[in-house]
Order: structure tokens, then C-alpha cells, then sequence
């Protein structure tokens, strides 16, 4: 690996007071960034600077900072989550980048995304839709049945897996042309619909979700796939399939 | 509930598409193969035989309404989910990247709409001709009998009749003297008695031949029909797999072999359709 150096490099970001006003994108110069700072930890900088000069720092999300709490969003230079695939935005580092770079950060797009201030946006769309039947209902009274007393195929359980490796950042919804989020519902109905828990509630989840999907605004899928590129977790188009497999089967009920 | 579900829903939409798409595919190909005639050397009366069937048979009218219909609703529909995609996203970006999705599946509804404007042009064209044009020529052949040319009609019922015999008009026919004219646009009538004698056939191969060879327009035309199947070429390239993957059917071991059919009918299907009018344009004499 490459020593770490410093680059300079000219952001424009998108910059809105609140839902209520318009924004506007702002261009700012950076300097001396580390290539091995993450691009979060570039925008920290940038923000240090922004206070030093008694401006306004930008508000952008963040949790975790090691790419499992989906919190980081970010549209970069045209890319959710930027150059990179595979990744969240706090996995994204200043090394993808050149000195002298113009990076354009924008926040994730979508009617039913609307934008807090600056890059942050609200997903609590996605909170609804995962209520309107993402879960399983199990007594918890305290004599919960064994998990692993109910025998899973191998296949079923991996596929499972890995839809529920989800982490509902709003990759999908953002880089989809449309502002789709099958993917994202897509994940959520199928690591049910492959588990003999999520059977029972099968028909309702599967409809319940997809008309509190299209409520909230989210577009439709032209099965473009720009979805499963950009997903930090590379959830597979096969989830969307296997949701519309499983509306076709509700519906016909 | 689910009742609403398989109308109004996104989900629902994508499988009217679907549906719809795959059923123009059939359509495509069907189609395709009745055009390919046009290649065969000196095949105007099988042509014409074949038009009679297709806009006569009663099964194949069924199916030409489902198509009409078809045709109608996919459009409609993908007018619907456009609009709804566009609202989707109020505000876009300053920068995008289409690195992650093909050309032709972020195109789809402009590719489309081409596609239905070309439709409407190619049914004005011919298929309007063939079902309302009151000029639609009868199909002829020229012999030689005695040393003389001569032009007749063919009949539906394998017989001929001299062209020259042969009024346009009953008003024609009595002044003239001719013993048959022709009435509702294919049936031959004699004039005495006012009956009808045979039937003739509209001849689609000439319109067509002459569409493609009008010293004009032909080679706009010719152009114009090449670029129109480019176009398609593109549609069917995203949406013939993308098809399958609304309706629901994706697996590890189908979908490649469903995507590479895809691609081989999005390709060599159009340039069939595309190499009849160059050839009419180019080569046929």
C-alpha cells in the first residue's frame, strides 16, 4: 500500500437551512486532506475549517463509522456511497480521489426522503414500510420456542442471510433513476418469505409493505440493476423477484 | 384487497407490462415471419394470399384485437409508471453517473414512445391501406397470349379475369359496356345480373414494393424503418429479460439463459425486419 499523502481538493455540497427552504449547492476549497482519512473524516475537516470561520458547519449523517448502521448516506461525484462499490460513505476513502478533484456531494434524492438540513435526509419511510409487516410475531412472554428447533434448509437460511444483511441506508432508493425502493422492501420481504417463521404472515407482509412502499411516494422498478451495484451490501436483484413472486402468490389469494 | 392489488399497485404495473411486452414479443415474431415472404422471389400472390388470411380468418382478428389492445396498454401503463417515476424525485441531482445501469433500461420510455409513433406511421401506411383505402389495387399478372400482353386479375378462387373487361364503377361498367365491376373494393359484380362472380386481392405486395421504391421518398422511408428497428433492437434488449425478472421469475439457473435469449431475439429479430426493406429498396428489380 501507498504512503498516505495529502491532497487539496474543491467540494461542492448541497447546502439547505431546513426542510422548509431552498438550497443551494456551495462550493468550498479543502486543503491538505489525508488520503487515508476517511471521506467523513475529510468532511469533519471541512467543518472544522467552516467553524473556525464562524460559518455553518454541514450537517451530514453518521453512526457507527464501520459500515454496518446505514446511518452515512451521501450522493458523490453521481454515485450513492461514491467511486467505490461494496461500501458505505465511512468506509469511502480520500485515497479513491486525486489532488485538485471537484467532488460533488449531494444528499439522497427522493420524495420520500425529504431533506432535513443539508445532506440529511429523513428515511423514516422506511421505518413505516418495515412496520407494515417487516417482523414475525412471536411470543416473547418468556417460553419462546428454540429458533433452531424448527430445521432450515442450508440454501433457504443463506439466502435469508444474506437479504437480511440489509441495512436500510437508501443506496438503492437514491442512485434508482426512479426512487424505487424494491430492493429494500424486496431484502425485507424475502429474508421472511424464506424462513418458515415468516410463512404464517407471508400474504399480509408482502402486500401490507408494497402499498405502504407506493403510499410513501417511492417510484417504480425498470429493473435497471443500478440498485444491486450500489448496495453496500450487495443485496441481489434475485430479492425484487422473489418480492414479486410473493405479491403475484398474495394477490391470487 | 387483493383485488386492488393486481390493478393499481406498482408491483401490478410492472406485471401489466411484463405481460403485455412479452405477448408484443410473440406479436413480433409472428409478424416477422409473415414479412420474411417478401424475400421469396416472385412470391406477390402467396404474399397477397397470406394478407387475405391474416385480415380475414377469424381466430388471427381476435388476436389482432388483443395485440391492438396490448399495443394500447403498454403504452398507457408505461405513460403511467413514467409519470409516477418522475414524481418520485422531485429535485435531482447536479451529478449523476450512469456507470451502474445499461443505456437502453434508463431509456425505456423514450425508446418506447418512438417505438409507438413508428407504429402509428407503419399502420397508416399499410395497415390502414389494407383495411380502408377505397384505391387498394386488386392484384394482376401479365400473360402473353398470342403474341399479345395481357393483364388479368387474379381470383380468390384461382381463377382470372381479363383486367380490361373490368369497370371500377357500376356507373363505368353501363357506360362502357364492361360485363363485371367491381363493388366493395375486391368483389367482382357482373353488371346484368348484379351478381357476384369472384373476388380479387388487394395487393399489399405492390403497396409495399412501391412504399420502399417511391423514387421520392423511398429511401427516407427505407432509412427511417432501419432506424425504427435500431430502436426496438434497444427496447427489447432491456425489456425482453426484464420481463421475466418483473414477473417474478429469477433463478440462479434460468436467468442467464432467459437473458441471452433476450438478447439474441432483441438483435436478430429487428435486423430481419430491417434487411426486407433494404432489400426492396436495394436489390429487387
Amino acid at each position: 500500500m501507498s504512503a498516505a499523502k495529502n491532497i487539496n481538493i474543491n467540494l461542492k455540497i448541497w447546502r439547505q437551512k431546513n426542510a422548509k427552504t431552498k438550497g443551494k449547492i456551495e462550493t468550498y476549497k479543502l486543503d491538505n486532506v489525508s488520503t487515508a482519512s476517511s471521506f467523513l473524516e475529510m468532511l469533519d475537516q471541512l467543518n472544522e475549517q467552516l467553524v473556525n470561520e464562524r460559518k455553518e458547519p454541514v450537517a451530514f449523517d453518521h453512526d457507527c463509522r464501520e459500515g454496518i448502521c446505514g446511518m452515512c448516506s451521501l450522493f458523490i461525484n453521481g454515485r450513492a456511497h461514491g467511486p467505490d462499490t461494496g461500501i458505505t460513505t465511512c468506509q469511502l476513502h480520500m485515497r479513491m480521489f486525486k489532488d485538485g478533484d471537484t467532488i460533488f456531494v449531494e444528499p439522497w434524492r427522493s420524495k420520500a426522503f425529504p431533506v432535513i438540513k443539508d445532506l440529511v435526509v429523513d428515511r423514516s419511510s422506511f421505518d413505516r414500510i418495515q412496520q407494515a409487516g417487516g417482523f414475525v410475531s412471536v411470543n416473547t412472554s418468556g417460553r419462546t420456542m428454540d429458533a433452531n428447533a424448527i430445521p432450515i434448509p442450508k440454501p433457504d437460511a443463506d439466502k435469508s442471510f444474506e437479504a437480511a444483511a440489509c441495512i436500510g441506508c437508501g443506496a438503492c432508493v437514491a442512485t434508482c433513476k426512479n426512487g424505487s425502493a424494491m430492493l429494500f422492501v424486496g431484502a425485507k420481504v424475502s429474508q421472511y418469505a424464506l424462513l418458515p417463521q415468516g410463512k404464517v404472515e407471508a400474504t399480509q407482509r408482502v402486500l401490507n409493505m408494497v402499498r405502504q412502499m407506493d403510499e410513501e411516494g417511492f417510484g417504480n422498478c425498470t429493473n435497471t440493476g443500478a440498485c444491486e451495484v450500489e448496495c453496500p451490501k450487495g443485496i441481489s436483484l434475485e430479492n425484487i423477484a422473489r418480492m414479486n413472486r410473493e405479491y403475484l402468490k398474495a394477490s391470487l389469494k | 384487497m387483493a383485488k386492488s392489488a393486481l390493478l393499481k399497485s406498482s408491483i401490478a404495473k410492472k406485471y401489466w407490462m411484463a405481460f403485455t411486452g412479452l405477448f408484443l414479443c410473440l406479436f413480433l415474431a409472428g409478424h416477422l415471419a409473415g414479412n420474411l415472404q417478401l424475400l421469396v422471389p416472385n412470391n406477390a400472390l402467396n404474399f397477397n394470399k397470406y394478407a387475405l388470411f391474416m385480415t380475414t380468418n377469424p381466430a388471427v382478428k381476435i388476436l389482432s384485437y388483443v395485440t391492438y389492445l396490448s399495443i394500447i396498454f403498454h403504452a398507457i401503463d408505461g405513460i403511467m409508471l413514467t409519470i409516477q417515476n418522475k414524481k418520485a424525485r422531485p429535485i435531482g441531482y447536479a451529478k449523476t453517473d450512469g456507470s451502474s445501469s445499461s443505456f437502453a433500461s434508463r431509456n425505456m420510455a423514450v425508446l418506447g414512445t418512438l417505438i409507438l409513433v413508428f407504429i402509428v406511421t407503419h399502420m397508416v401506411n399499410f395497415w390502414a391501406k389494407m383495411h380502408f383505402d377505397q384505391n387498394m389495387p386488386l392484384q394482376t399478372i401479365t400473360v402473353e397470349v398470342m403474341g399479345q400482353k395481357q393483364e388479368l386479375y387474379m381470383m380468390t378462387n384461382d381463377g382470372y379475369m381479363a383486367t380490361a373487361q373490368v369497370a371500377k364503377t357500376k356507373e363505368e361498367a353501363t357506360k362502357t359496356g364492361a360485363q363485371v365491376y367491381i363493388k366493395n373494393r375486391t368483389e367482382f359484380y357482373n353488371t346484368q345480373a348484379d351478381v357476384k362472380v369472384g373476388e380479387g386481392y388487394k395487393d399489399l405486395y405492390k403497396i409495399t414494393v412501391a412504399f420502399f421504391k417511391h423514387p421520392k421518398y423511398g429511401l427516407i422511408a427505407t432509412i427511417l424503418y432501419v432506424v425504427a428497428m435500431g430502436v426496438l433492437a434497444f427496447h427489447l434488449l432491456h425489456g425482453f429479460q426484464s420481463a421475466f425478472q418483473s414477473m417474478g421469475l429469477n433463478s440462479s439457473s434460468w436467468t442467464p439463459k432467459i437473458k441471452l435469449f433476450g438478447k439474441l431475439f432483441a438483435i436478430i429479430v429487428p435486423i430481419l425486419f430491417a434487411i426486407i426493406p433494404l432489400y426492396i429498396h436495394f436489390i429487387l428489380k
